[in-house]
């Protein structure tokens, strides 16, 4: 999984690489300031030494200059790469979707490929982002700290490697419990919103029933429930400041028991003191931004998964390893075909189907509701594939065609008509992309749709709104006809 | 394309909304949880002014203990752990405000949360029906899901972050002030100049956030109709058009994405370092300050105000970051409040349904205890009150009726239902017959006509008891999670075991159910999902039984069942209807043979109307359907 994301990062692979290595750049400066400000205190100050004074504190306002360039790079870098994989991911997702089969498509809703491409992406863009710049900052800031404070003073560097330990085991302690609370918590949480779903998409049902008083009932106990819950994880995760505050506090506190001792004993100067209390900070906020990052980085794994889901799906109708691409006549047939939508479900649509049908014939197909005409129809373009039985058009089986070739021969006007947003002409070109628009006026007179469309507004110019909305169903169904017919002009036989 | 650009919002309309959206979210908080806030605040308060005692600690450490020891030689700590020692104590309660304040923030903003929840839940669910036919389901999901949780996110997190910045930058001033006045100056320079710079940052960065939003919602737009056109695509081959005019959306967006997060993560380092600038400056002019002797300026103070100078700085740096976060959270709450703001169904109904009883008289009496004999309950204007029984006739007269006030998609529908009649209503899709459903149980008010239910206009019945006295089995068949059992009785609560089995045998379920792995037990889940279309139909139909109205409405399956479960289920719906009025949509004309009365509608109107042999014989649209066999076509 990790390595089908990865590859996503792509073109951007350099920005992914020079962030973290500016975000260190960056550290490196911060780390050195107070070890600067160490000698502005020391030499300058306490020695009365003004040119000192000077001397460091112009050191000091270059580091804070090439500090600040370096973070706005990381931070610029940062974006780029993280926006750039968010976009890849997209990409790819989007393309293993348009080169899915029509099982495939009915394997994931139409709902749960648009979460997946925006909102679990955009985890995915947050938590890559926070890696870029914080897992490598968090580190080396702990280890570049804790070297410049073992160069000031071995002695007082042991006080904060105890604090370290200490901070690390609570806040792993606290993490380990909570994690395992805020797992019954989402599961609770998609709980509640797919009861709120329920009600939604059956609110004819509760109304006609008049249970709306019930649905209040049951939700509200589910949404205390969760409440309960909620504030059990947290409850613990707010332990996390004062534990924090704990361990710096006494740190802090030790640090100066043991610095006035060192420095009465002659051993260490004040402005190293000061360099050690703010180091304190700076070690322990690293380590607190590292557990930030652990759970960020769980949290978007889920998201993670569901994205290589989709960009991992084959499509089950695969291309043929060497395409037909040549059909030589308009002649089907079906050969004992037997089919289900649902592989092994039992539930056959079509049972041991054959018939033949000779090129020129005209043939209907009736039938109640459900009986499987369409899926008969859809096996000729090779929507599907059977699960059993040979499916042949011009008398060659048609998984051995080309499957573009096959479809744009098979004109196909399907029951569940979609017209696109985009204009009128748009939409038709869909049949044959440069067809004139004397062409399209030809196809829609032939369908009887373009006695309708010249009374529109724009005429064919006219803007049809997503899912056709702004036409009645029977001018959709012509326009669709006329899509179809343009299509079928574009055939060589 | 074109209807996918987008152009960005003008920032101060936004802005000014904004701040009204947030005075909403405060007050809603605050008056549900006024003394936890009020705790909070005092918490932040006391752990804000715990960490500045212990900054300016550091002053007297140097000045009045090490210095002094290391001037005179002595080796007396005493005095030092003594203060050392009170430290502590305040730092011992500065952690305690710290938990405090987590900890009662988690009920706080859990609490809201919750109260927010079940307030949109029951807002919702005292809706027009009209709300959920006009917005996208996704939508209103969407504020439950996304929307709250922002708002989460900035109760629990930006908000306490927020005041604790806020305290943490006064309660630093204070003491800055306290130290020395000149260098105090310097630093609430630097502060103006890294607020100056944020808001200009932030700014840029949050109208690059609004973009990426709409950019977002565009590609989100885009899928959404090339997957739900996505058979289509396929049979047109347009595969590679369809994934280049997404490049181009998703280009678009990655571009406002980079631009939002470039500007947002400039904003941390330029400020850390603009507080680092400040700390020079500082250190520099005090050093001139402290060895001139000026202004009585010594070393201790010097390292505490510097050390001030950088815990003052810091919160500017924070609340920065926060503002993005507070841009998203404020966007869901207009979400939120608009759908709290939607009016709820309104009802002026005063005619009730009541349990009854018949007195020796013959005439009706109310009674608690339910009877199986209703009665509409009548109250006049004069202080009287009639008493009508609950009988199932039902008369339109004359209903015009429009979904929206420009467009009458039914036209002059009059129709009679003696009790006990079967009516069905034939034509093809759009020719109005759910809508004539939906009239009944006033899911939609008509806009001229009257309807009759036992002789009262049905808009003096409440809604409550005339949904109560009317029977629905819809097209699309909604289960809810729960078992079996639970679904059926969800036509009546009260309903025992054994009534809910015998609906269940009634409605031709009951087989089907024995034969699931835990039979009445079966738990169901995902709009039962596990089911079959036509065992939910069963269910439905069985739920419907329970209920034992007097009027019932259903709206055939044209959902693909296989024809021997259609069958069952035809017989149950004819056992269902047997002595009840009913009303039935027909998708098949086999079913609708034996009918009271059938009305033919075309376009919103009746233009046929009598039973199927009347209606053969005359030879006109009905018999055309007949003899062609659909009624769809």
């Amino acid at each position: 999984m990790i390595k089908t994301l990865l590859r996503q990062v792509g073109q951007y692979r350099r920005d992914a690489l020079l962030a973290p290595l500016f975000a260190a750049l960056e550290v490196l400066m911060e780390v050195l300031l107070p070890f600067v400000t160490a000698a502005i205190i020391d030499r300058g100050i306490q020695a009365g030494d003004m040119a000192q004074v000077y001397r460091y504190g112009a050191l000091m306002l270059v580091l804070a200059m090439l500090s600040l360039c370096f973070g706005v790079l990381a931070g610029r870098f940062s974006a780029r790469a993280s926006a750039g994989f968010a976009c890849n991911l997209r990409d790819a997702m989007y393309c293993s979707v348009q080169a899915f089969s029509f099982s495939n498509i009915d394997k994931f809703s139409t709902a749960g490929v648009v979460t997946r491409m925006t909102t679990d992406v955009t985890n995915l863009q947050n938590a890559f982002q926070m890696i870029l710049r914080i897992a490598v900052r968090a580190p080396l800031m702990l280890v570049c700290s804790m070297f410049l404070c073992f160069f000031i003073n071995v002695c007082l560097s042991l006080v904060f490697l105890a604090a370290i330990v200490v901070l690390a085991a609570a806040l792993a302690a606290i993490m380990l419990r909570t994690g395992r609370i805020f797992e019954q918590v989402f599961r609770r949480y998609d709980g509640l919103n797919a009861s709120v779903q329920e009600n939604v998409s059956a609110i004819r049902v509760v109304k006609a029933f008049v249970r709306e008083e019930h649905e209040d009932e049951k939700f509200r106990r589910a949404a205390d429930r969760l409440y309960r819950l909620f504030v059990k994880a947290e409850g613990l995760l707010a332990l996390n400041s004062p534990v924090m505050m704990l361990v710096v506090y006494g740190s802090i506190l030790t640090l100066s028991w043991l610095g006035a001792h060192f420095i009465v004993a002659g051993g260490l100067t004040t402005g190293q003191l000061t360099s050690l209390l703010s180091y304190v900070m700076s070690v322990l906020m690293s380590l607190m931004m590292l557990s930030m990052v652990f759970v960020m980085i769980t949290m978007s794994a889920a998201s993670a998964r569901r994205i290589a889901e989709v960009i991992d799906e084959q499509p089950d109708l695969a291309q043929p390893a060497r395409p037909d691409r040549n059909i030589p006549n308009g002649t089907i047939d079906f050969d004992h075909v037997s089919f289900s939508y649902r592989h092994g479900s039992g539930e056959k649509t079509l049972h041991d189907i054959t018939l033949h049908i000779r090129s020129g014939e005209t043939v209907g197909i009736v039938g109640a509701t459900g009986s499987g005409k369409s899926s008969l129809v859809n096996l000729i373009s090779r929507l599907y594939d059977a699960d059993t039985g040979r499916v042949c058009v011009g008398g060659k089986d048609v998984s051995g065609y080309d499957l573009d070739i096959l479809r744009s021969q098979v004109a196909v006007v399907l029951q569940n008509n979609v017209l696109f947003t985009g204009t009128i002409l748009d939409n038709l070109r869909w049949g044959k992309a440069d067809a004139t628009e004397a062409e399209c006026q030809a196809a829609c007179r032939a369908a009887c749709a373009d006695e309708f469309i010249r009374r529109m507004p724009q005429g064919y110019h006219t803007r049809i709104e997503r899912g056709g909305a702004n036409v009645s169903g029977g001018q959709k169904q012509r326009l669709c006809i006329a899509r179809a017919l343009l299509k079928q002009s574009t055939d060589p036989g | 394309m074109s209807a996918y650009v987008h152009t960005p919002a003008q920032p101060q309309r936004r802005t000014a909304g904004m701040t009204a959206t947030l005075g909403r979210v405060l007050g809603y908080m605050f008056t549900r949880y006024k003394a936890a806030c009020l705790a909070v605040a005092a918490c932040i308060l006391g752990s804000s002014l715990a960490s500045v005692q212990g900054v300016l600690f550091t002053q007297s450490l140097i000045d009045d203990y090490i210095t002094p020891m290391v001037q005179s030689g002595s080796a007396d700590f005493t005095a030092l752990a003594a203060a050392l020692a009170r430290v502590a104590c305040l730092y011992a309660a500065g952690i305690l405000c710290a938990w405090g304040y987590n900890r009662i923030m988690v009920n706080v903003s859990q609490g809201t949360m919750r109260d927010l929840r079940i307030q949109l839940f029951a807002h919702m669910e005292s809706l027009p029906i009209a709300y959920f036919d006009t917005h996208a389901h996704g939508d209103i999901m969407s504020v439950y899901t996304n929307d709250v949780d922002t708002l989460r996110q900035l109760i629990s997190q930006s908000l306490p972050q927020l005041l604790n910045s806020a305290v943490t930058i006064i309660t630093s001033l204070v003491s800055m002030i306290l130290l020395d006045l000149p260098l105090t100056a310097i630093t609430v320079a630097m502060i103006v100049l890294m607020l100056l710079v944020t808001t200009r940052v932030a700014g840029r960065s949050s109208r690059y956030f609004a973009c990426q939003q709409a950019d977002l919602g565009a590609v989100n737009g885009y899928i959404e109709e090339m997957m739900d056109g996505q058979k289509v695509v396929k049979v047109f081959c347009r595969e590679e058009e369809s994934i280049r005019d997404f490049r181009a959306l998703n280009e678009r967006l990655r571009d406002s994405a980079e631009k939002a997060n470039t500007f947002s993560n400039i904003t941390m380092p330029l400020n850390a370092n603009l507080g680092n600038i400040s700390y020079v400056l500082c250190a520099v002019v005090g050093a001139a300050l402290a060895l001139n002797g000026w202004g009585g300026l010594t070393l201790g103070t010097l390292v505490s105000f510097l050390t001030l100078n950088k815990n003052g700085t810091q919160p500017v740096s924070q609340v920065s970051q926060q503002t993005n976060s507070i841009v998203m959270a404020m966007a869901g709450a207009k979400r939120i409040f608009e759908l709290l703001d939607q009016q709820p169904e309104a009802d002026a109904g005063y005619v009730t349904l009541v349990n009854a009883r018949r007195n020796a008289d013959g005439t009706l009496a109310e009674c608690g205890e339910r009877t199986g004999l209703w009665a509409w309950k009548h109250p006049h204007g004069d202080g009287t009150v009639t008493y009508t029984p609950l009988a199932g006739e039902i008369t339109f007269s004359d209903v015009d009726f429009g979904y929206t006030p420009e467009k009458t998609v039914l036209h002059h529908i009059s129709l009679h239902a003696a009790p006990g009649q079967k009516i069905a209503f034939v034509g093809s899709t759009g020719a109005g017959k759910t809508t004539i459903t939906n009239l009944i149980n006033r899911f939609y008010d008509i806009a001229d006509g009257k309807i009759r239910y036992d002789g009262i206009n049905i808009n003096k019945i409440k809604k409550a008891d005339l949904r109560r006295s009317l029977g629905i089995v819809l097209q699309d068949t909604h289960l809810f999670t729960g078992t079996v059992m639970e679904n059926i009785r969800y036509g009546r609560l009260d309903a025992s075991d054994d009534e809910c089995l015998a609906a269940a045998r009634l409605a031709g379920a009951d087989s089907f159910i024995r034969r699931l792995p835990d039979g009445y037990d079966t738990l169901l889940t995902g709009d039962g999902a596990n089911l079959s279309q036509g065992q939910r139909q069963l269910l439905a139909i069985a739920r419907a039984a329970v209920a034992d109205p007097p009027v019932l409405i259903l709206d055939e399956a044209t959902s693909s069942i296989d024809t021997r479960t259609e069958a069952i289920v035809q017989q149950g719906m004819d056992a269902l209807m047997t002595g009840r009025t009913s009303f039935v949509i027909a998708h098949r004309l086999s079913t609708v043979q034996n009918a009271d009365c059938i009305l033919v509608l075309e376009q919103g109107r009746v233009i046929e109307q009598g039973t199927h042999e009347e209606l053969i014989a005359r030879k006109g649209r009905y018999w055309q359907l007949y003899t062609g066999g659909s009624v769809t076509a």
